[in-house]
């Protein structure tokens, strides 16, 4: 179970990051996701792993921690309010920079011919 | 209720964000703007009066729902959180004060993020639980990405893109440092964190060293050190203003984090542990010192001049945090006092004098003339001989003071050639800045000269920033003396521990 869970948590972190490295701003909140996603496991997983055991004192000799499954739960719901955060500023992001690189700069192909024209065009005007 | 007092500074805030929302303040603009104002001015008070309380009766300690120390959670007010408490809430009072001229209508809800805001940072600088710690950092985080927001530019969307992104990182290291510390040692209580980290055998060492270190990274991040303090500038210089005046507690929020976990869970009595971030912060201190110098002379308005200045300013504290002995704590809380009061008044400053100068705004080149150049310049001159860290104000002091602590412990080697150079740096490029602004100026009629004076409540807060200078100095014996106790208290190991473990009795 551990190998299992730990290879988990580690996929989720290799995609997570090389989600967050890319320029785009949907790939990046993706990544953003996926890395609390694995932290959240991981930080679950520090109260160690068990089966069968209820996180209550008193009704059997042998229980689960219960501190990490609270700060699992806080940190799920800080997570998620930081996530919609990041999608509206992203929503805004590609509104007000008119690209949705990370940067802001325009970097497409193709947008890049976009531009070309225009420069050619406002050249020919005031030709 | 004094023994709730220690709690004050959190809850005061909190309530005042939340009434601010509420229908009375919500909908009359004149009403909320009052009300903002007084709550922050309560706020200060209760945190001055914790301070009186802490100064006289030594450390405090508030067990949230009576919970003792190891397994609830505690807030823990000794001498340097009091202070930095204290100087938060002034910047509060300082920053509601000034957008009362203006600035608050630019977008929705202003006065409460603000008081969410402080919330967060006196949290932050008040609480003994490592999660907890957390918890209120995302406060904090999420009340500034709505305050960079407010009243943006395109620029603005971009910074703060980044710096969302940036610190959405951070928080992920920050949960996995303390899933790392946790797992090891099993409690997440500051106070008896350190107790345990002497005790760890065999790879349980190797683990808490990871998770230490993350929580390095964790804190470089939020207080700008060298290769995470890319986001500052930009943020920084598009935030407006006023916004930036408060942002100026932020990054030493990461600075005051980096002196609790690695002075007190890391520090002398750690074991193999001990001092182990030393190293790391001394030379990432010292290069951080060397971009923000660089960054200085580089700049070309002076918003992204005072950001620089920021970055200059935590590579020093950094430096000193890692020196690790009394004397330089000390100095480390006096130069911070100092150097956020300075930086928030530049802002602001660069904020009244880009509105009177038209469209050059706040570039450093000849523009048309400022409309109260006395007014401004004379300040301008106040901060600037302050921040250069010129004789009499309260930079030389402070200037002096981390000299002298740096002296006896072999590091002046390093630390006072780039030290010294990096002040020059500062003297040519705000001397440079001052002179072009206020000296070269074009002969045209001034832009719109009445519109733009300067509004009575933006003058209250600006005059309250500069006084801080010189106050500081005169006032410089009892600082120093309250900067040596609260250094003193955080280096006092045994005695922090007994305190925050016995529930303060």
């Amino acid at each position: 179970m551990e190998l299992l869970y730990a290879s988990c948590v580690g996929l989720l972190v290799s995609c997570g990051v090389f989600l967050i490295l890319r320029s785009r701003t949907f790939p990046v909140v993706l990544g953003l996701t996926m890395f609390s996603y694995a932290v959240n496991l991981f930080l679950f997983s520090s109260g160690r792993l068990s089966l069968n055991k209820a996180a209550v004192l008193g009704y059997s000799s042998e229980y689960a921690d219960p501190l990490p499954q609270a700060l699992v739960l806080t940190a799920i719901v800080i997570g998620f309010a930081m996530t919609a955060f990041v999608v509206i500023l992203a929503i805004r992001g590609r509104a007000d920079l008119g690209t949705d690189n990370v940067d802001g700069q325009i970097l497409d192909k193709k947008s890049h011919k976009k531009s070309d024209k225009k420069i050619k065009k406002n050249k020919k005007a005031k030709a | 209720m004094s023994q709730h007092l220690t709690f004050l500074p959190i809850l005061l805030p909190m309530l005042a964000g939340v009434l601010l929302l509420l229908p009375p303040f919500g909908k009359n603009l004149a009403l909320r703007r009052v009300g903002s104002v007084t709550f922050s001015v309560i706020t200060f008070f209760a945190s001055l009066v914790l301070l009186m309380k802490v100064q006289a009766e030594g450390i405090q300690i508030y067990a949230i729902g009576e919970w003792a120390a190891p397994f609830g959670i505690v807030l823990v007010a000794d001498q340097l959180s009091t202070l930095l408490v204290s100087l938060t809430t002034l910047l509060g009072i300082v920053c509601a004060l000034y957008a009362c001229a203006g600035d608050d209508e630019k977008g929705s809800f202003f006065h409460p993020l603000i008081h969410f805001l402080i919330l967060g940072v006196n949290g932050a600088f008040l609480t003994g639980d490592a999660f907890n710690l957390f918890v209120f950092f995302e406060v904090l985080l999420i009340a500034s990405y709505s305050l960079l927001m407010h009243g943006s530019d395109k620029n603005t969307t971009r910074a703060a893109l980044q710096y969302v992104i940036m610190n959405l990182v951070g928080s992920a290291i920050f949960l996995i440092a303390l899933g790392i510390l946790y797992g090891v040692l099993g409690t997440l209580n500051m106070a008896d964190m350190a107790q345990k980290v002497p005790l760890l055998q065999g790879d349980d060492i190797y683990l808490a060293k990871i998770g230490g270190l993350l929580l390095l990274v964790v804190f470089a991040l939020k207080g700008a050190l060298l290769p995470l303090h890319l986001w500052l500038p930009n943020t920084y210089a598009s935030a407006m203003p006023v916004v930036a005046a408060l942002f100026a507690i932020m990054t030493k929020v990461g600075v005051y984090s980096m002196m609790r976990i690695y002075t007190l869970i890391f520090g002398e009595q750690a074991g193999e542990l001990s001092h182990m971030a030393q190293n790391w912060l001394w030379w990432l201190a010292i290069a951080t010192i060397i971009v923000g110098a660089i960054g200085v002379l580089a700049s070309k308005d002076l918003r992204k001049l005072v950001a620089n200045l920021v970055i200059i300013s935590v590579g020093t504290l950094v430096a000193l945090v890692a020196v690790q002995t009394v004397q330089s704590s000390a100095a480390a809380i006096f130069y911070l006092v100092h150097s956020t009061l300075v930086t928030a008044a530049l802002f602001i400053l660069a904020d009244l004098i880009g509105r009177q100068r038209g469209d050059v705004v706040d570039q450093i080149r000849s523009g048309p003339p400022i409309t109260q150049v006395r007014l401004l310049g004379c300040c301008f001159l106040i901060a600037g001989i302050a921040v250069i860290g010129m004789p009499p104000l309260s930079g030389f002091i402070g200037k002096v003071w981390l000299l002298k602590a740096t002296l006896n412990s072999g590091y002046a080697l390093v630390f006072w050639p780039v030290y010294l150079i990096a002040s020059f740096a500062v003297l040519v490029s705000v001397a440079k800045a001052g002179s072009t602004i206020f000296w070269h100026q074009q002969d045209k009629v001034a832009v719109r000269a009445q519109e733009n004076t300067v509004h009575p409540a933006q003058l209250a807060a600006l005059i309250i920033l500069i006084a801080s200078a010189p106050i500081i100095s005169i006032f410089a014996g009892p600082m120093s003396e309250y900067a040596i106790g609260a250094a003193s208290q955080l280096h006092d190991f045994n005695n922090q521990i007994n305190v925050i473990l016995s529930g303060g009795l």
